[in-house]
C-alpha cells in the first residue's frame, strides 16, 4: 500500500515534473524574455527538488523497510548500487532485525499479536490486584490456555512476551494460593529424584535422537531447514530447563522440609513440656529452622522463578520448532513437549506441596501463636498470681507449695469458669463463627479448588493434548507405514503389471523386429545373390576372356612350342645328320666307318614324323648301317690298288678268261702305259672304254674328289676288270649312296632349320 | 676283290703245285712199279697234274663266267593259242 501509494507518487511527480518542465519550457520559450531565464532556472530548479526529494524519501523509506527496499532493487535498476552506497547492504538476519523483519513480514498477525498482547496485559492489569482473586485465577488460566493455544504461530519474539506474560502470570497466581490450601507435608527427595530421572531419561530421550546436520547457526531461516538444530535446540532448552526445573524442585523440596521441619518443631515446641533449657534451645532450633524455612522459600521462589523462566523458553522453542513443521523433528519436538508438560506438572505439584506445606505452616504457627498467647497469658495469670514460679509450670509440680497450688486451683477454676464462660459465648455464637468460618473456609477452599481445578484442568489439557499428539503421532506413523504397505503392494502390482505389459511388448517387438530381421536378411541375401551372380557372371566373363586369352596364349605357345619342337626337331635331325655325317668320317684309312646303324636310327627316331627324312633315313644302304662305308680316301687308296689289278685282267672278260689270255692280259698291263691320271671328257666316246683310260679318267676323278664320276667311269669296265673291281664299285656306291642320302638329310634339315627359325 | 684274285691266284698255283708233285709221285710210282722206272710216267704224272691244276686254275678264273642254263621246251601249239 505505502509502495504502491509512493510509487504513485513518485510517478505522477515525475509525470508533473514533466509536463512541468515542459510547459515551463514553453512556457520559456514562449516567454523569450528576462523572466524566461529566471523561470527556466526556477523550473529546473524545482525538477530537481522534486527528484531529489523523490529518490531521498525512497532511500529513507528503503532504510526503514528492508522489503520495500528489495523491491526497489529488484524493479529499478541500478538502484540497487545507489541504495548500497547509501545505505549500506541490505540487512540479514540478527536477533532483533529478525524481530523487526518478523514484524514487518507479518503486520497482519503482528496487528493480532499486538492486540492479543495489549488485551492480555490489560487483563494482566486488571489482575493484578489481589482483590479479585478468582477472576485474576480465570484470566491467568484462560490466558494460560491462550498461550498454549497461540503456540503455533512461530516467532521468538511471542516467545519473549510470552515468557514475561507466564512469569507474570505465575508471579500472581503464586502468592494467592498458598493462603487457601491445606498443609500436606508430603514430598520427599526420592519422589523429586524420580521426577528428575524422569526428566533426565527425557533428555537424553530427545538427545539420543541425532540427525546430521552441518549448518551451526542459530538464525531462523537455519533452524528451518535443519532437523538437526531444532533437535540440538530443543535438547539445549530441555536440558536448560530441567536443570532448572530440578533445581527449583530441589528447592522446593528444600523449602518443604524446612517448613515440615520448622512445623515440627514448633509443635514440639508447642507440646514438649521440657526443663528450660531444652526448651530455650528449642526455641534457638525453632528459630534456626524458621530462619531456614525463610532462606530455603526464598531460594526455592527464586527456583521456581528461574525453572518458570526455563519451562517458558522450552515451551518457545517447542513452539518455534513445531510451526517449522519440519516432520523429522515432529517426536522430538513431541517427546520435548511431554517433557515439558511432565515438568511443569512436577514442578505444580511440588509447589502445591510446598504451599500444603506452607499453609500447614501457618496453621501451625498460627496454632503456635495461640497456644503461645495463652500460654503466655496463663504464665503472666501464674507469674501475676505466684510471681515467684517459674514460666515452666508443667515440671514445678513438686515444688509448689499449698498456697500456691491453692492459688494455682483457684486460678484454674476462675480459668475454667472464664473458659466455660467463653465456651458457652462460643457455643451461642459457634454458629456464626462457624458459618463465617464455612464462608471463609468455603471461599478458600473454592479458591484453592479453583486453582487445583484450573491446575488440574490445566495438566489434564496438557496431558491430554501430548497424549492426542501422541496418538496423532502414533497414527500418522501406521498410517505411513499401512499407506507404505499399500504403495509397496501398488509397487508390486505396478511391477508385476509392467512386468507383464514389458513381456507382451517384449514378445511383440521381437516378432517384429524378427520380421524386420527376416525381411532385412531376406533383401541382404537377395542382394548378396545377385552381387554374388553378378560377381560370378564377372567373374565367368573374366574366365572366358582370361580364357580365350589363355587358349590364345596356349596356342600361341604351342605353336611356339610346336615351332620349337620342329625346330628341335630340325636340330635333332640336324645333329642326328651331324652325327650320321660324323660317323661317316670316322672310316679310318682302311677300315670302313662305324656302322651307321645307330645313327641312322637316331635320324630316324628324329624325323620319325618326316616321310621325307624318314624315306631318306631308310634310303641308306643296309650294308652302310650294318658294316659301315669307306671314306673317299680309302676307296681312293684301294682303287689305286685295284687299278693295277684291272688293268692286268683288262683283256679278260666272257669269252676270254683262259689262262693264256690272262697271260697276255699281263703282257698288255706290263707293256701299256697310260697317263696316270686324265682327265675325262665331258661326253665319252667309244674309245674311252677303254680299261685302262677309264682308270686313268677314275683315278683322275678320284684324286679331285669325284667318286661318283669315278664311280660312273669304274662302271664302264667289263669282263674281268668290272669283276675285280666290283667289291670296290658297290663300296663306292654304298659310300655316295649314303653320302647322298646324308648330305640330302643335311640339307634338309638345313632348310627345316632355317624354316623353322621364328620371324622377329 | 682283288683279294679274291690273288686268293684265286694262291689257290691255283697251290692246287697246280700239288697236282703236279702229285702227278709226278704218281709217275714216280708208276714208273717205278709198272714202268720199270722209266721217267715218261713222271713226266706223264707232272704234265698230268700240271694240265689238272692248269685246267682248275682256268676253271677257277673264270667260274664268275660260267653259265648253267637248262634246255626248256616249248610247244609251238600254245603259241598259237595265244594269239587269238
Amino acid at each position: 500500500m505505502l509502495r504502491v501509494c509512493l510509487r504513485g507518487v513518485k510517478a505522477s511527480a515525475r509525470k508533473d515534473c514533466g509536463r512541468l518542465r515542459v510547459i515551463h519550457l514553453q512556457q520559456s520559450r514562449g516567454y523569450a524574455s528576462g523572466g524566461s531565464s529566471s523561470g527556466a532556472s526556477r523550473v529546473v530548479f524545482t525538477g530537481l527538488l522534486t527528484v531529489s526529494g523523490g529518490i531521498g524519501g525512497t532511500v529513507l523509506y528503503a532504510n526503514w523497510d528492508p522489503k520495500f527496499r528489495a523491491a526497489v532493487e529488484k524493479n529499478v535498476p541500478y538502484s540497487d548500487w545507489l541504495l548500497g552506497l547509501a545505505l549500506g547492504p541490505a540487512p540479514r538476519d540478527s536477533g532483533l532485525p529478525v524481530r523487526k523483519r518478523m514484524e514487518s513480514i507479518q503486520p497482519p498477525s503482528m496487528m493480532e499479536k499486538q492486540k492479543k498482547t495489549s488485551k492480555v496485559k490489560s487483563g494482566k492489569e486488571t489482575a493484578e490486584p489481589p482483590a479479585p482473586e478468582s477472576s485474576q485465577a480465570a484470566p491467568s488460566p484462560s490466558m494460560q490456555g491462550k498461550m498454549m493455544e497461540s503456540i503455533q504461530p512461530p516467532s521468538m519474539m511471542e516467545k519473549q512476551k510470552k515468557t514475561s506474560k507466564v512469569k507474570s502470570g505465575k508471579e500472581t497466581a503464586e502468592p494467592p494460593a498458598p493462603e487457601s490450601s491445606q498443609a500436606a507435608p508430603s514430598p520427599s527427595m526420592q519422589e523429586a529424584s524420580a521426577e528428575a530421572t524422569q526428566i533426565i531419561s527425557a533428555i537424553s530421550e530427545v538427545q539420543s535422537v541425532p540427525a546430521p546436520c552441518d549448518s551451526q547457526a542459530k538464525g531462523y531461516h537455519d533452524v528451518s531447514f535443519c532437523p538437526a538444530a531444532v533437535s540440538a535446540s530443543l535438547e539445549d532448552s530441555l536440558a536448560s530447563t530441567a536443570q532448572a526445573t530440578l533445581q527449583a524442585i530441589g528447592a522446593q523440596e528444600a523449602a518443604l522440609q524446612a517448613i515440615t521441619l520448622h512445623t515440627d518443631k514448633l509443635k514440639e515446641a508447642m507440646e514438649a513440656e521440657a526443663p528450660s533449657e531444652e526448651k530455650s534451645t528449642q526455641w534457638k532450633d525453632l528459630e534456626a529452622a524458621l530462619a531456614d524455612r525463610t532462606t530455603s522459600m526464598s531460594d526455592a521462589k527464586a527456583a521456581l522463578l528461574k525453572a518458570n523462566e526455563a519451562l517458558d523458553a522450552l515451551k518457545g522453542v517447542i513452539d518455534s520448532s513445531k510451526g517449522l513443521k519440519v516432520p523429522a523433528a515432529r517426536p522430538l519436538v513431541l517427546a520435548a513437549e511431554e517433557n515439558l508438560h511432565r515438568m511443569m506438572v512436577d514442578l505444580d505439584k511440588v509447589v502445591s506441596k510446598v504451599q500444603s506445606a506452607e499453609s500447614e505452616a501457618k496453621i501451625v504457627a498460627q496454632y503456635s501463636e495461640l497456644v503461645r498467647e495463652a500460654k503466655q497469658q496463663f504464665q503472666r495469670e501464674v507469674s501475676s498470681l505466684t510471681p515467684e514460679i517459674q514460666a515452666n509450670w508443667k515440671g514445678l509440680a513438686g515444688k509448689l507449695s499449698t498456697d500456691d497450688l491453692n492459688a494455682l486451683i483457684a486460678h484454674a477454676h476462675r480459668r475454667i469458669d472464664q473458659l466455660n464462660r467463653e465456651l458457652a459465648e462460643q457455643r451461642v455464637r459457634e454458629k456464626v463463627h462457624i458459618q463465617a468460618a464455612l464462608e471463609q473456609q468455603k471461599l478458600e477452599d473454592q479458591r484453592s479448588l479453583e486453582n487445583a481445578v484450573s491446575s488440574a484442568l490445566q495438566h489434564v489439557k496438557e496431558e491430554a493434548r501430548l497424549e492426542q499428539e501422541r496418538k496423532l503421532a502414533e497414527l500418522r506413523e501406521v498410517i505411513e507405514a499401512e499407506m507404505r504397505t499399500q504403495l509397496r503392494r501398488q509397487a508390486a502390482a505396478h511391477t508385476d503389471h509392467v512386468r507383464d505389459v514389458l513381456k507382451v511388448q517384449e514378445q511383440e517387438l521381437r516378432a517384429e523386429a524378427e520380421q524386420v530381421l527376416s525381411s532385412k536378411m531376406l533383401e541382404q541375401e537377395t542382394r548378396y545373390r545377385q552381387l554374388s551372380q553378378e560377381q560370378l557372371d564377372n567373374f565367368t566373363l573374366d574366365m572366358n576372356a582370361a580364357y580365350a586369352r589363355l587358349k590364345g596364349v596356349e596356342e600361341a605357345i604351342d605353336s611356339h612350342v610346336e615351332a620349337e619342337a620342329a625346330a628341335r626337331k630340325a636340330h635333332q635331325l640336324w645333329l642326328s645328320v651331324e652325327a650320321l655325317n660324323y660317323a661317316l668320317k670316322t672310316a679310318g684309312a682302311e677300315s670302313p666307318s662305324m656302322p651307321l646303324e645307330d645313327a641312322a636310327e637316331a635320324v630316324r627316331a628324329s624325323c620319325t614324323d618326316n616321310d621325307f627324312a624318314s624315306a631318306l633315313a631308310s634310303a641308306l644302304p643296309e650294308e652302310s648301317l650294318k658294316r659301315g662305308v669307306y671314306s673317299e680316301a680309302s676307296l681312293r687308296a684301294r682303287f689305286n690298288a685295284l687299278r693295277s689289278l684291272a688293268r692286268r685282267v683288262a683283256l679278260i672278260d666272257e669269252s676270254h678268261n683262259t689262262l693264256y689270255q690272262y697271260f697276255l692280259s699281263y703282257l698288255q698291263a706290263a707293256l701299256l702305259f697310260e697317263k696316270q691320271q686324265e682327265a675325262p671328257p665331258t661326253q665319252l666316246r667309244s674309245e674311252d672304254l677303254d680299261p685302262f683310260k677309264l682308270l686313268s679318267y677314275a683315278s683322275y676323278c678320284l684324286e679331285h674328289g669325284d667318286l661318283e664320276l669315278a664311280a660312273k667311269l669304274v662302271n664302264q669296265l667289263r669282263g674281268e676288270a668290272r669283276r675285280v673291281v666290283e667289291d670296290w664299285l658297290t663300296e663306292a656306291r654304298l659310300t655316295l649312296e649314303t653320302r647322298q642320302a646324308a648330305s640330302l638329310l643335311a640339307a634338309y634339315a638345313n632348310a627345316a632349320g632355317l624354316g623353322s627359325t621364328q620371324v622377329p | 676283290m682283288a683279294a679274291e684274285y690273288g686268293r684265286k691266284w694262291d689257290r691255283c698255283l697251290a692246287d697246280t703245285a700239288v697236282k703236279t708233285v702229285t702227278g709226278i709221285g704218281v709217275g714216280i710210282v708208276f714208273s717205278v712199279l709198272f714202268f720199270k722206272r722209266r721217267t715218261w710216267p713222271v713226266s706223264f704224272g707232272s704234265g698230268l697234274g700240271l694240265g689238272m691244276g692248269y685246267s682248275n686254275c682256268q676253271h677257277d678264273f673264270r667260274s664268275p663266267y660260267l653259265i648253267h642254263g637248262g634246255m626248256v621246251k616249248v610247244s609251238t601249239t600254245w603259241k598259237t593259242c595265244n594269239f587269238f
